[in-house]
């Protein structure tokens, strides 16, 4: 496998399950998580695959055994995770992504890759840059739009918009025109176009 | 550069296309009558701003609206959501390529196709369309919101009659007063004016109150001044050329049955006086005036069967004309004559009628005049047909008031009617000016070959301005929306499209001066020296 020239500060996970059109990573850390909206990526040989977090969970390794409470007796949270340094091992973070683009070669191209993430993939944050260079072109929110996804649009959309505008020069003129491109998409659904202009400033 | 407006999205050649308005574009920037160029895919098109609206995309944006207080909300919704709509009348294509810049613009017979980019007009298209200043063509004004030159196309504008229209108070004078000026410098033709109100001869009044210079202040050495009122002129300090005295002789039957309804004479009474000139001959008016209630007189109206009532309504009449102040037994000169030695030398005639401005005055003067001119144009112009000689100097006659001469009762059998229906065969055209466009008979408005109008808001007026014309509704809405100053909408045969302009400044130092100047490129010494004398 090709080594990847991301810098391994950047790494926030790996995959742990894959499909053509989302991917669900598990953080190595407890709790550190990327933030929702945020665009990561991972590898599948010469692709990058592109994703934006729509989900996340912290839970229990194991799906029949649920976290008991303890801090009874504890004085704080911090106490808790102190006296049962096994926690941290036990629980575990995940977030879901949804694919919404990939690069092959030097272009970005905003649909759906030929192939899937590979599990075990490196999940990376993207730098700013690199996101400054996704958002010139808007076609994602297509996917982001027309996907049913376990957190309302409504959330979804703007968070990964105004995570995306703050790595623009000119992050007014970003958002503008990523609302006007909502403005078209949800022509017939004005209540939600509401809600996400509402919520992207 | 080009200001890109929008696409157009639907339409027909009928009633024009509608164009959806960029997001950046506020409708608010827009105006009825600006121009436009539509990039079609063939050909580019040109064409008027006819009516601006407002779009949505959703009804239910109108039911609750968003909260446009947020800069960032309106911003993006204009253009998206919400957005501007404009309708667009495409009047002319203008392509590049080689023939059509031979040929010029031409009339459009297909509406481009859908999306096609919509800009502003540049001052370039403007001038390709309606042409630059040169020696036939005269600056009259200045499209909406931009600067390049309107010119006139005026040796094609004198061959046809032409209206000038608008309410009172809208420029209809300060307007005429500038095509007298183009008439008089760039075509072949001489103007005859009947100046009603005093004002094309020697000065005008601003709607201010200051004084404006006419003509002859301008052009003296082109222009002369006629006054039936010797002692108004000499008040207002006007060198007039010749005074102007009518003899009864010269008032014919005719003349009078154009003077019924202002004089208010029966139908019997017009006939007693075709019977009376057959009877008493050349001098019948002095004669049938200067009749008494004697026997002889009853024996007279008896052999003619004139009832004696009807004889009581003609002397009325008559006593009223003979009243007029320049009417006279013996006129000492023959006016007619006078006009036409002038007319021929190619000097502008301008009649005043000083204190006179009873209508009636005005109608017996205007229509006597023109009827013995006419003759003798259409005497000349079949001579010149026959014998192959020089034709008369094409010829303007000015008239205000136009629908008391030119109404649908009285239109068949003035001589006016006759003018604006024969157009140039005989050189002789006019130039009509008037405030009520709906009593002019409609086949004499049928007739005219440009339309020049001003502000006009009785809708029997408008649509007796607009009758025939393409895009007629189009063209009620920018109308009705001219403001009421120095703007005008001109329509017809020397223009390629309606246009509405912002009249040229007439009246400062500065405007006198550019209207001598455009003449001074071809007007030789004669312009030279006017300047010199106006300037010192």
């Amino acid at each position: 496998m090709r080594l990847i020239n991301s810098s391994l500060a950047d790494r926030v996970g790996e995959i742990i399950e894959a499909s053509t059109a989302d991917f669900v990573a598990q953080c190595y850390e407890l709790y550190e998580l990327p933030p929702l909206g945020s665009l990561v990526k991972t590898k599948n040989g010469e692709l990058d695959i592109y994703g934006i977090v729509c989900h996340a969970t912290t839970g229990s390794l194991e799906p029949g055994r649920r976290p008991i409470a303890r801090g009874r007796d504890e004085e704080s949270e911090e106490a808790i995770y102190q006296s049962s340094p096994q926690l941290s091992k036990l629980l575990r973070s995940e977030f879901s992504t949804l694919v919404v683009g990939h690069k092959t070669g030097d272009s970005i191209n905003q649909y759906l890759p030929p192939n899937p993430a590979r599990i075990h993939g490196f999940v990376f944050q993207c730098p700013p840059d690199e996101i400054r260079e996704f958002g010139r072109s808007l076609g994602f929110l297509t996917l982001l739009v027309n996907t049913n996804l376990p957190v309302a649009k409504e959330e979804i959309i703007p968070a990964a918009l105004r995570l995306m505008s703050q790595a623009q020069e000119d992050s007014h003129s970003f958002l503008v025109a990523a609302g006007k491109e909502l403005a078209v998409m949800f022509g017939g659904q004005y209540n939600q176009l509401k809600a996400i202009l509402g919520r992207l400033k | 550069m080009t200001d890109r407006l929008g696409i157009v999205v639907s339409g027909s050649l009928e009633s024009g296309v509608e164009v959806k308005l960029d997001g950046a574009v506020s409708v608010e920037d827009m105006a009825v009558g600006r121009y436009v160029t539509i990039e079609g895919q063939k050909q580019r098109y040109f064409g008027m701003i006819t009516d601006i609206g407002l779009g949505v995309i959703d009804p239910r944006f109108t039911l609750t609206p968003p909260d446009i207080s947020d800069p960032f909300i309106s911003e993006v919704l204009s253009g998206t959501s919400t957005y501007g709509t404009l309708h667009v009348l495409p009047m002319l294509t203008i392509s590049g390529d080689v023939s059509s810049l031979i040929e010029g613009p031409q009339p459009v017979k297909t509406v481009p196709t859908h999306f096609s980019a919509v800009n502003l007009a540049s001052q370039r298209d403007v001038e390709l369309v309606f042409g630059g200043e040169d020696e036939k063509r005269f600056y009259v004004g200045t499209p909406l919101d931009m600067e390049t030159k309107i010119c006139l196309d005026l040796p094609e504008l004198v061959k046809r009659s032409n209206g000038i229209f608008g309410k009172s108070g809208t420029g209809k004078t300060f307007l005429t007063r500038i095509l007298l000026i183009g008439i008089l410098q760039k075509s072949a033709a001489v103007n005859l004016i009947f100046d009603m109100h005093n004002e094309y001869g020697w000065a005008g009044t601003s709607e201010g109150g200051k004084s404006v210079k006419a003509l002859k202040q301008l052009f003296p050495s082109k222009v002369a001044v006629f006054t039936l009122d010797e002692e108004s002129s000499r008040r207002r300090k006007v060198s007039t050329d010749f005074v102007v005295r009518i003899g009864y002789d010269e008032i014919e039957p005719e003349d009078m049955a154009l003077l019924r309804q202002t004089l208010n004479l029966t139908e019997p009474a017009v006939e007693a006086i075709y019977q009376l000139r057959r009877r008493l001959g050349k001098n019948w008016l002095q004669q049938a005036a200067d009749m008494t209630d004697s026997d002889e007189t009853s024996q007279l109206l008896k052999e003619l069967d004139i009832h004696e009532s009807t004889f009581g309504n003609l002397r009325r009449g008559l006593a009223t004309i003979s009243r007029l102040p320049f009417i006279e037994p013996q006129a000492p000169d023959n006016v007619v004559a006078r006009i036409l030695e002038y007319l021929d030398r190619g000097i502008n005639v301008v009649l005043e009628f000083g204190r006179y401005t009873d209508i009636t005055a005005y109608i017996l003067v205007a229509n006597l005049l023109t009827r013995r001119i006419h003759a003798r144009y259409r005497d000349r112009m079949e001579k010149a047909m026959g014998e192959d000689t020089v034709k008369p100097t094409p010829l303007v006659i000015t008239i205000e008031e136009a629908h008391r001469f030119l109404n649908p009762e009285v239109a068949s059998r003035t001589i006016f009617g006759t003018i604006a229906r024969e157009m140039r065969k005989y050189n002789v055209t006019l130039l009509v000016i008037d405030q009520r466009p709906s009593g002019i008979d409609t086949e004499v408005m049928s007739q005219m070959g440009t339309k020049v109008t001003c502000l006009l808001d009785n809708e029997r007026d408008i649509d007796s301005v607009l009758a025939g014309v393409s895009g007629k509704s189009a063209l009620k809405s920018v109308l009705s929306r001219l403001e009421s100053k120095q703007q005008a909408l001109i329509f017809g045969h020397a223009v390629p499209m309606p246009v509405v302009i912002r009249t040229r400044e007439y009246g400062s130092p500065q405007s006198y001066r550019e209207l001598l100047t455009t003449g001074k490129a071809e007007g030789g010494e004669q312009t030279e020296k006017d300047i010199e004398e106006l300037w010192g």
